[in-house]
């Protein structure tokens, strides 16, 4: 059986971890690299970066990140935020990235989904989409009812997220990402009909984001939101749980998980 | 020369592999050199994407010639996922010119890959386990069904049962890992499968130093 992954996410911004108050056992809490063999210890499934960096001249910085990273850290890592290009991609990849997440540049040229796709092959491209239920206006057609943002949600798209995902994954994507803005940092929970209705459009796997709050949260997405994996960032960041709590709580509700210490 | 040459067919991102490697103390080499393949002492051959794209360009490299010479020398051989895959006689995954003829392979395991039936995500991503048919070095200590990392939407199936090293569930039981004496293949990531991968390529590491 396919395990179910449980994938924590770090904000990265000009090389330095934002977010995140538990690591006071590190000698550096913004450390990306330090954090990655933390959860990696902890017996994370993948990692996720999601660079914030704002300034095109310090991109560089992920970049190093990921190279550090995999030189100490043996588990899938996924690469996010800001990238728009093939070449770009090529040197995550060649840092060590193992999936390029897309978003925003994707939106704008649904080709670089292709594009990355044929050049280092649908497992490498994840599309993250972020989804906000829509106002009443499109409520009665049925596809609308998620509507699609990028710029990191700070724009609407006018496009309906289910469309979206059958697009992406046409277009060679390889993993869906989707997060619920509604639920993004309520601690309430994911939004489970969203989740599903996508999982039920697409053949690949989609992973859920945004909302968890406790364990009940991550086993709800895991089941009648049908998500394949979750990601997750404030209970892990602020401590309120262990990535082994959480697998140990899962197994025990019957899903199958990596234990920890394999 | 005493090396281990980690193939490089441009249809892979290697730099997972070759620090998996390095991290388990041994001393890769990354080569396109049919020569450099043909002299080396081990091999792992890791790959990914299609198949016809990189049987092509492994044929038209001429590096297929050489990684046949370094089986048929029973030098020790590692296939990994689309690699494994390679070393079959054929796949239905539709070759680059559209035709309906299956992808050929190296055809030192008999048999065809193939796409998983309907009904099941795909892409098969993420962490299952890997049961072992048998007790082999590749998979010492690692014996009761570790978990390792996935990532494919074909899968390979040998005609010869014997050929079959390890089964793994997904809707049904599909082979994982192959062996033939000295060659062996994995459908999954040892490089990215945390320290049950790491085991195995220090097995694999072990198998070489027995040959010495």
């Amino acid at each position: 059986m396919l395990a179910k992954r449980i994938i924590p996410c770090l904000d990265v911004r000009d090389g330095r971890v934002v977010k995140g108050t538990r690591f006071l056992n590190l000698r550096d809490a913004g450390d990306p690299v330090e954090m990655a063999a933390f959860y990696n210890s902890e017996g994370a499934d993948e990692l996720v970066f999601l660079d914030i960096t704002a300034s095109v001249e310090k991109r560089q910085a992920i970049v190093d990140v990921v190279e550090k990273t995999a030189d100490a850290v043996f588990i899938p890592l996924t690469v996010g935020g800001g990238i728009d290009s093939v070449e770009f991609m090529q040197k995550l990849l060649n840092a060590g990235a193992d999936k390029i997440s897309l978003n925003t540049a994707a939106l704008k040229y649904p080709g670089l989904i292709r594009e990355g796709a044929e050049q280092f092959g649908s497992q490498c491209i994840v599309v993250a989409i972020d989804a906000k239920r829509s106002t009443q206006k499109n409520k009665s057609d049925e596809n609308m009812q998620w509507e699609v943002y990028s710029h990191g949600g700070r724009k609407t798209t006018g496009r309906s997220v289910i469309e979206w995902a059958i697009e992406a994954e046409k277009l060679g994507a390889g993993e869906i990402l989707l997060t619920s803005m509604d639920a993004d940092g309520t601690l309430e929970g994911y939004d489970n009909e969203l989740l599903s209705k996508v999982v039920d459009a697409v053949e690949i796997p989609v992973i859920a984001s945004g909302g968890a709050g406790n364990l009940d949260h991550l086993y709800e997405a895991l089941t009648s939101g049908k998500a394949h994996a979750v990601l997750a960032a404030s209970i892990l960041h602020y401590g309120t749980y262990s990535i082994k709590e959480i697998k140990d709580y899962l197994s025990s509700k019957g899903l199958p998980v990596r234990p920890v210490s394999s | 020369m005493a090396t281990i040459v980690i193939v490089d067919s441009e249809c892979a991102n290697l730099s997972s592999i070759y620090k998996a490697v390095k991290k388990v103390s041994l001393d890769p080499m990354i080569s396109g050199e049919p020569e450099v393949i043909a002299e080396a002492q081990a091999i792992i051959f890791p790959g990914v994407g299609s198949f016809a794209h990189a049987a092509s360009l492994v044929a038209r490299k001429n590096i297929s010639r050489a990684l046949l010479e370094v089986i048929a020398s029973g030098k020790p051989f590692l296939g990994i996922c689309l690699g494994m895959q390679l070393l079959f006689s054929k796949s239905e995954e539709s070759s680059l010119t559209r035709n309906d003829e299956p992808a050929k392979g190296l055809n030192e395991i008999k048999g065809e890959v193939k796409r998983f039936p309907p009904g099941l995500p795909v892409p098969h991503v993420g962490w299952n386990r890997v049961k072992p048919v048998y007790n082999d070095q590749l998979f010492e200590g690692l014996t009761g069904g570790a978990y390792f990392y996935f990532t494919h939407s074909y899968y390979a199936s040998p005609l010869q049962k014997d050929r079959v090293l390890g089964l793994t569930e997904y809707g049904f039981s599909f082979t994982s890992a192959v062996k033939k004496e000295n060659l062996f293949g994995v459908q999954f990531h040892p490089e990215k499968s945390g320290p049950a991968g790491l085991r195995l390529l220090a097995n694999f590491g072990k198998i070489i130093a027995d040959q010495r």
